[in-house]
This record gives C-alpha cells, sequence and structure tokens, in this order.
C-alpha cells in the first residue's frame, strides 16, 4: 500500500500551476497510465501483506513474543539477542545444518547427472516417436504430490507388504526397514525426488542441446567422428555453460533441502538423520508454540539465503557474461 | 557407412535405456493400482501383494468412497482448485500486464519489489502470525490467499506479454480502446497458450497442496484431499485395527493413493507439452 500512496504524493504535486515541463509530462504521463496503475493495486497490495508484513513480523525474533499482546505489544528479549545465542549453542543447530546441507547437496549431485544423461539419450534418439512416449512418460512423475509419492513408497518399501522387501525375504534375506530407518532415510529421499524430477529435469539441458549450432555435428561426421566423440566433444561442450549455471542457482537455494518431501517422509525415529531447518522451525514454532524461536531460525535462514541467492547471481551473471 | 555396426548398437543401447526410463516411471503406478484391486483372499494365498493379482475386486474403492470424510475432501479440493486457480489467474494477469509496458513509468522499481520477495521471505512463523491475525484459520480462503501470486508465474506470463508488438497497442488505441479493453480483448486472447500454462501450472499445484492445510486447518470437515490421504497412510502404517478383513488396509491405502493422483494422470496428457513450455519459458528468463 506504501507504493500507491507514494504514487500519489508524486502525482499530486505537479498539478499546481505553472510547474516545470519535466514535471507536465511526467504527470501526463501518469495520468494516461491510470488505468495500468489501478490494475496493478491488488498486486501491491498482496505483496505487502503476505510478502513484507511478515518480513516485518520477523522482529518477533528479538521478542518474547507472547499470543496475547501480538507482535508489536510483546516485550524485548532480554538481551536483544537470546533467541539466537539459544538456536546456536543448542545441540540442534549443527544437527539440524548438517542434515539441511547434506540432503541438499545429495539431490544435487545424484539428480544433475541422470538428468543430464537422460537429456543426451533424447537428442541422440532417432525414433521419434519413441522419444515423444519417453519425455511424455518421465515427466509424469513431477505433476504427483508428495503425499501420493509418499504412498508409492510405502506400497514398493514397506517393511511388511512392500514389494522389494517381498523379493528381498524371497531371496533369503531379511526385510529391511527402508522407511523407518537412520541408515536409508536420506537415500530414500534423494532417489524418490530422483524419480519425480529426472524427465523434467531434462527438459532444461534437451533444450540448450538443440541450441547447438547443428553444423558442429555435421562437420564432426564429415570428419568421420563416432557418435559417442560428438557427445564427449560437442554436446556435452556445448551446454557445459547451462550446467555451470544452472549448479550455481541451485547452490544458491542450498538451504532449501526440500521441505514438503521432508514434512512427508519423516518421523521422529529419523529426526537424527533427516530433521531440516525448515521442519525445526514448523515443529519449534507452530507446534510447541514456540513463536520467536521459530522465527529466529526462521531468519537466519532467510540471511542466509539471501545472501547465497545474491552471490549465485552474481556469479552466474560473470560466468553468463563471459562467455554469452 | 562404415560406422553402421556401432551406430546400431549405440542406437540399441540408448533405445534399451529409454524403455527403462518410461518403465521406471510407469511401472509404480501401475503396482498401486494393482494392490488397490487386491482381495484379501489373493493376500492371504500368495503370503503379501504380487504384482499381477489372480482376482481382483473393487472393495477397496467401495470402502474408501463410503467414507464421508474422503468425499467431502474431495469437494473442498475441487473448490479450493477451482477458486483458487480464478484468483491466481486474475492477480497474476493483472500484475504481469502493467510490469510488461516498458513505459509504464516505476516499472523498475515495482519490479524489483516483487522480485525482491523471492530474495527474501519472512517465513513460516510471521506469515502463519499474519494469516491468523486476519481471521483466516480455518476457513478455505486460508487455503487460496496466502498463495494468490506465484511471483514466478507473474515473470512467465509477463514475459509472454512483451512478446506480443508493439503496434497491436498502438492501433487498438488508436481505436479507442482503453488499457483494461485492450487487456481483455486483445492481450488476453492472443496470449491463450502461455494463460493455459501458467493456469495449469496454479491448477496442478492447489490439487497437490496439502502443507497449507496441514498449517491453517484444524478443522477435519475443510481438510483438502492431499491432507486425509496422508492420515490414511500414516493411521494404519502403526496399526492394523481394521476388524473386517475382507479387504486389506494397504489396498485401502493405494486406492487412496490412486484417487488423489488419478485427476492428474487422467488430463497430463493432453496439457503436458503446456507445461514443457512454461518450464522452458521460465528458465530462459529466472
Amino acid at each position: 500500500m506504501e507504493q500507491p500512496a507514494n504514487l500519489q504524493t508524486q502525482t499530486t504535486k505537479p498539478q499546481p500551476k505553472a510547474p516545470t515541463g519535466q514535471l507536465r509530462k511526467a504527470w501526463a504521463d501518469l495520468w494516461k497510465m491510470k488505468a495500468l496503475y489501478i490494475m496493478l493495486i491488488p498486486c501491491l497490495i498482496w505483496y505487502f501483506i503476505f510478502k513484507y508484513l511478515p518480513m516485518y513480523g520477523l522482529i518477533i525474533s528479538f521478542k518474547d513474543y507472547n499470543f496475547s499482546e501480538g507482535i508489536l505489544g510483546s516485550p524485548w528479549a532480554e538481551p536483544w539477542n537470546k533467541h539466537f545465542t539459544m538456536f546456536f549453542h543448542s545441540p540442534y543447530f549443527s544437527q539440524l545444518m548438517t542434515n539441511t546441507l547434506l540432503i541438499s547437496l545429495y539431490k544435487l549431485l545424484f539428480g544433475m547427472f541422470p538428468a543430464i544423461i537422460l537429456a543426451v539419450m533424447f537428442f541422440e534418439c532417432r525414433v521419434s516417436w519413441l522419444k515423444r512416449w519417453v519425455q511424455t512418460l518421465s515427466y509424469m512423475p513431477h505433476f504427483l504430490s508428495w503425499i501420493v509419492i509418499y504412498g508409492i513408497s510405502i506400497a514398493f518399501l514397506s517393511e511388511t507388504t512392500g514389494l522389494i522387501n517381498r523379493w528381498i525375504t524371497e531371496a533369503g534375506w531379511n526385510a529391511v526397514p527402508f522407511l523407518n530407518s537412520t541408515q536409508w532415510f536420506r537415500s530414500i529421499l534423494v532417489s524418490t525426488e530422483i524419480w519425480k524430477d529426472l524427465g523434467w529435469g531434462a527438459i532444461i539441458y534437451l533444450a540448450a542441446i538443440s541450441g547447438i549450432d547443428p553444423t558442429l555435428f555435421e562437420a564432426a561426421k564429415v570428419d568421420g567422428a563416432s557418435r559417442l566423440r560428438m557427445i564427449w566433444h560437442i554436446t556435452l561442450p556445448g551446454i557445459r555453460n547451462v550446467i555451470v549455471l544452472l549448479l550455481i542457482l541451485r547452490i544458491g537455494s542450498i538451504l532449501d533441502a526440500g521441505f514438503e518431501q521432508v514434512f512427508v517422509f519423516y518421523h521422529t525415529r529419523v529426526y537424527e538423520v533427516g530433521d531440516i531447518i525448515d521442519t525445526w522451525v514448523y515443529r519449534t514454532g507452530l507446534e510447541q508454540m514456540n513463536f520467536s524461536l521459530g522465527a529466529t531460525v526462521g531468519l537466519f535462514k532467510s540471511a542466509i539465503g539471501f545472501v547465497l541467492v545474491l552471490g549465485a547471481n552474481k556469479l552466474a551473471k560473470k560466468w553468463g557474461g563471459s562467455i554469452w | 557407412m562404415v560406422t553402421s555396426r556401432s551406430d546400431n548398437i549405440f542406437n540399441a543401447v540408448i533405445y534399451v535405456f529409454l524403455v527403462l526410463v518410461a518403465a521406471a516411471a510407469v511401472f509404480p503406478l501401475l503396482y498401486v493400482v494393482s494392490m488397490s484391486l487386491t482381495p484379501y483372499s489373493e493376500v492371504v494365498k500368495n503370503g503379501g501383494f504380487i504384482v499381477i493379482p489372480r482376482k481382483i475386486s473393487f472393495e477397496a474403492y467401495e470402502r474408501i468412497f463410503g467414507d464421508p470424510a474422503l468425499g467431502r475432501s474431495m469437494l473442498v479440493t475441487l473448490i479450493v482448485t477451482a477458486v483458487g486457480t480464478l484468483v491466481n489467474m486474475i492477480l497474476t494477469t493483472l500484475a504481469a500486464y502493467p510490469l510488461s509496458r516498458k513505459n509504464l513509468r516505476g516499472r523498475t522499481f515495482f519490479l524489483l519489489y516483487i522480485v525482491f520477495t523471492m530474495l527474501f521471505s519472512g517465513g513460516l512463523i510471521p506469515t502463519y502470525l499474519i494469516v491468523q491475525s486476519l481471521g483466516m484459520l480455518n476457513t478455505l480462503w486460508a487455503l487460496i490467499v496466502p498463495g494468490a501470486i506465484a511471483t514466478f508465474n507473474v515473470l512467465i506470463l509477463k514475459s509472454f506479454f512483451e512478446t506480443l508488438p508493439e503496434e497491436l497497442f498502438e492501433s487498438a488505441r488508436m481505436d479507442g480502446a482503453k488499457e483494461f479493453r485492450i487487456l481483455w480483448q486483445v492481450v488476453i486472447p492472443l496470449s491463450m497458450p502461455s494463460m493455459m500454462t501458467v493456469g495449469l501450472f496454479y491448477m496442478v499445484g492447489h490439487w497437490n497442496s496439502f502443507f497449507s492445510a496441514v498449517l491453517y486447518i484444524t478443522d477435519t470437515n475443510l481438510y483438502p484431499l492431499q491432507v486425509v490421504i496422508r492420515n490414511m497412510l500414516l493411521l494404519s502404517q502403526s496399526s492394523e485395527l481394521q476388524a473386517e478383513v475382507t479387504v486389506p488396509t494397504a489396498a485401502m491405502q493405494m486406492a487412496a493413493v490412486i484417487a488423489g493422483s488419478l485427476p492428474i494422470i487422467a488430463v497430463y496428457p493432453f496439457i503436458q507439452k503446456h507445461f514443457t513450455k512454461g518450464m522452458l519459458l521460465g528458465a530462459v528468463k529466472g
């Protein structure tokens, strides 16, 4: 709301008589476009309420929030960084950071290479109907909810009824509690994520490959290069920039380890390896009603995330600028 | 060609690999369907679930749809999806169109205003407190309004609007059309493909969403479908409380999973190309 208000103060100023020509022109411009500003108003209000007010609400990280007194009325924390020191000195801190970073990194590493390989295969596939079918089918899991995917993992991995455990026990081994053990939890997160987004992730690499100058391939063919050599010397170098770019951008959001997924898959027994910053914030803030501590950790995450994203964008621009 | 032999091997490897990828995407769903159709007698006979049961029964579906909770949650999800997508589209279009006009004064500022929220956010707890203080807890509005605009989609739509030729606007204005009419009668009809893309993204998002309900809804009558499915999955994970044993619990769970994904799977093949396009548009701009 501040923004439209600002505009109005700007727009009322030029109205008095004998303004300079520039101001008059500015005013005329604004007036001519008033409809556009009117269109923007709902969106500006929405962003203010649901995006900027919560940022303001972060001041409860420095307060002892309680329900009856609200965000403004609650007393300031004593000392001001009470919740921060509490979090940094708690045993949770290292556990949450480790889990968040590890899960994120594993997803990044193990998710990226299969997607690139799949994109190359799509590009090399000479039978267009096969390519189309496989593309359609492999994008599909991306549109399923994490709840549905959790249901599917139960079907396969449950200790009692899961298909894979049936095969394992039939082979004479003991059933493995995939969904309930700290040993398997992260692998399950990473592999379900790969299942969901493998095909979808390949789209962007495929688009990049399709942008490579086809004369390069023709020339290589004339020179007698095999297709494997062409992949190695033309295709992969051709999308190197895109790969690096995406890698940088992903590192910018490394603190997002997949909140919804972890939330659906985890439970008390796997907190040790699966509890990430977001899930901890949710439990502390909304289940234990410790709003201030929850908001503090949220602020910690947002602040680091902000620096990382800005850094990543800067890096990406630098990298992109030197190539394109 | 000299290389035709190695070429053939190469092709074969690729085809096999691609078929495996497709199978990996589809088989889990088919198995879930098969589980949901397995009657208890089959489970007893085979000592568990197998990929292709001899006998099938639809009892699991009858049972879960006999439970009023599931029907009600489907209705909730349908309402939220329909109303939510409409609200999404109106607000997103109204934001994207002015921002796409390059001669809009203050455009850089407005863009910064919305893009900044992608970089920094107040996070879960303060957002919850805002929604709470607006009195939206335990209303369907909490599932619609806080997520009414996705900045990413505004940017997708904006970049599409920017590709429309400037002469279009000039001639429309020459004919005396005002901005709202230009948007409604010129811009939107010409942008149907990308409007579809964005609308479908929102729609699938609403259908699949469960976390906003976990946050804001405690009234079980207002639970959306995904939350009810989740509760079914969690409940009988811990115990086999079902007294009657004609339908295995797992079959009922899987029937619920199918109920939660079938609408998407059913329409997906027809709308797939829109999604891919949206993904690329966003990627190029993002």
